[in-house]
């Protein structure tokens, strides 16, 4: 199974019931997937016109209360960020998937990770966040995928699970979850069913009163103060006595993870720390990190998008330098360990 | 004199599927009555409990105020995208659009067309005013040859800004849509005809036939700067030159 097919199976897994998309490399595979297998499980399918209707499908899909799921690739990310505003303003859970490629514009079709800042920082307009999750393998992003629908639902968010080209193509064994049975979630009491019984349900994201719109985005973001407390995740890779570490996420976590095994058999005390909620971001265990080490080298396949925020947690505590490769070239290992080297002489 | 209430009948009363919250259109506008006339169909079907409202960007952006149904407000132009997306998940609701001409015909182009493509079973009610209301009277791609409003101020010029779009006959030529008509709401024989058409594009939903659109002539006295009395001779005289009503599509 290549990694999109499996972030698909993970979908209808995690119970998604609905999905809408439109066709760009390097993620057709999820579209076709799911073209073939949702509707087996009596869920919704349509190739849509543009990833502008495929994610206000999404909007209508997930306001009637069904697990809803979207992918792209970075150009079409940039025309569902309208919708993805919508979502959060309007308190909709939604996974979208991302399966990124190099840019800007048309750019090409090979893995990169230039979209974290339209990813973490809020590519649509208004004050909103958006939980961001990067797999380094396939099994992550299965794990992930399942993770994303169970967050969207819990804080009534947009999560995006930010993948690439590399992921997205590659294929390695892996085992599959246990489908969730959607009859069973949690019930959806805000959701459109029909006021039967009960007042009128409204989906909005408009609030003409000053005063309206400013409690219910005060309240928006203390649930995004709940996600910063209980949902970061990361994982550490030989840091206890790490003199440096490396910080990078999804297919460079991967590459990276053979960089620390290469520098360690040389006698370089190097260690990986892998965010794998992007946001949020896990300031606190770097800024742990940071007296620790001399050096945390941020790896990625863009200009420098994720150090910033690899700065902000370690200020001057240690050297921050950064390794990209752009336009879509990923770093070998060797590459990324010429780098360290740099680094500790 | 005294009447003795027990002995009247009431003959005209309050949509049960309004609510008691005051629409905020301006004095003599027409969405009023296209408003009303949706909430007497929704009563008369006996669907009040499982219509959704899809709201559009524009002066009936808080029509879900004034239904007494699940609404949900969709980004401008999206509408159509939006109800498919409920429709598809849940085929017992019985989902409508309510757009303006700027956001069904402008920005909602391509989501408009494809739902009707698709032959989606929902219901479009489109309203024609010829203007952007809401942001104050700018040109619409409805706007007919000539008429001036703030964004042409010397009249729609056809060699800039093109030809009135029109829709209803754009939707016609798609093979899935079961009934696409035109109507208006310039007299009461019209009102009455307008709201027989909003009836029967509910019952195609409700008879699982497919899409129906009922494009709505109307006026827009505030930004037309007209009275409502010459809105309305203007509608009769000079807009249905351009936008012949009728029925474009009734498939059995």
């Amino acid at each position: 199974m290549t990694g999109n097919e499996a972030m698909a199976e993970a979908a209808i897994r995690a119970g998604c019931r609905a999905y809408f998309g439109y066709p760009i490399t390097p993620q057709n595979e999820i579209l076709e997937y799911m073209a073939g297998h949702i509707p087996a499980v009596g869920g919704a399918f349509i190739q849509a016109e543009s990833e502008i209707a495929a994610i206000n499908m999404c909007y209508g899909a997930s306001a009637a209360g069904v697990r809803t799921m979207t992918s792209s690739s970075s150009p079409g990310i940039s025309l569902k960020m309208e919708g993805i505003s919508y979502l959060a303003g309007a308190d909709l859970p939604c996974v979208i998937i991302n399966v990124a490629r190099g840019g800007p514009g048309l750019g090409n079709i090979a893995p990169a990770q230039g979209d974290y800042f339209q990813a973490t920082k809020g590519g649509g307009h208004g004050d909103y966040r958006m939980i961001v999750l990067g797999p380094a393998t396939i099994a992550e992003a299965i794990e992930l995928v399942m993770l994303a629908f169970d967050l969207a639902d819990k804080y009534r968010v947009p999560v995006m699970v930010l993948s690439d080209g590399m992921l997205g193509q590659m294929m390695e064994p892996i085992m599959l979850p246990e489908p969730v049975d959607p009859t069973l979630l949690p019930a959806k009491p805000w959701a459109l069913s029909g006021a039967r019984g009960r007042d009128p349900n409204v989906v909005t994201s408009y609030f003409i009163d000053p005063g309206d719109l400013n409690r219910i985005n005060t309240q928006r973001q203390s649930r995004y103060h709940q996600i910063e407390e209980n949902e970061i995740r990361y994982r550490e890779t030989e840091t206890s006595d790490a003199t440096i570490i490396i910080v990078a996420y999804g297919a460079v976590a991967r590459i990276a993870r053979t960089v620390v095994v290469m520098a360690r058999s040389q006698g370089i005390k190097l260690g990986l720390v892998q965010p794998i909620t992007l946001w949020p971001f896990p300031y606190a265990p770097l800024r742990a990190l940071s007296s620790q080490v001399n050096t945390i080298l941020t790896v990625e396949m863009s200009a420098g998008q994720m150090v910033e925020d690899v700065r902000l947690a370690v200020a001057d505590r240690a050297k921050t330098p950064f390794y990209g490769e752009l336009g879509g070239l990923v770093p070998t290992p060797k590459d990324i360990l010429r780098e360290v080297k740099r680094n500790v002489s | 004199m005294s009447v003795n209430m027990d002995n009247m009948v009431k003959v005209f009363e309050r949509p049960r599927s309004l609510t008691d919250a005051q629409f905020s259109y301006c004095p003599g506008c027409h969405h009023g009555l296209v408003t009303r006339i949706i909430a007497h169909t929704i009563d008369e079907l006996g669907i009040q409990d499982r219509a959704v409202v899809v709201t559009p960007v524009g002066c009936s952006v808080i029509m879900y105020e004034w239904f007494r149904c699940d609404g949900i407000q969709a980004a401008h132009g999206r509408a159509c995208a939006v109800a498919t997306g409920i429709k598809r998940v849940n085929p017992n609701l019985i989902v409508f659009t309510y757009q303006g001409d700027g956001d069904l015909a402008a920005i909602g182009t391509a989501e408009s067309i494809h739902a009707a493509n698709r032959g989606e079973n929902i219901t479009v009610v489109f309203i024609n005013n010829q203007i952007y209301g809401m942001t104050g009277g700018q040109m619409a791609p409805t706007t007919v040859v000539g008429q001036r409003t703030t964004s042409c101020p010397n009249g729609r010029n056809a060699q800039i800004a093109g030809y009135p779009i029109r829709f209803a006959e754009v939707i016609a030529q798609l093979d899935a849509p079961v009934y696409v008509t035109r109507q208006a709401l310039y007299d009461q024989k019209r009102i009455m005809a307008a709201s027989r058409a909003i009836k029967k594009a509910f019952q195609c939903q409700v008879e699982g036939r497919g899409y129906s659109l009922v494009e709505i002539l109307t006026n827009c006295p505030t930004n037309w700067r007209m009275s409502p009395v010459e809105a309305n001779s203007h509608l009769m005289n000079e807009v249905i030159r351009t936008f012949p009503l009728g029925d474009f599509v009734d498939r059995d």
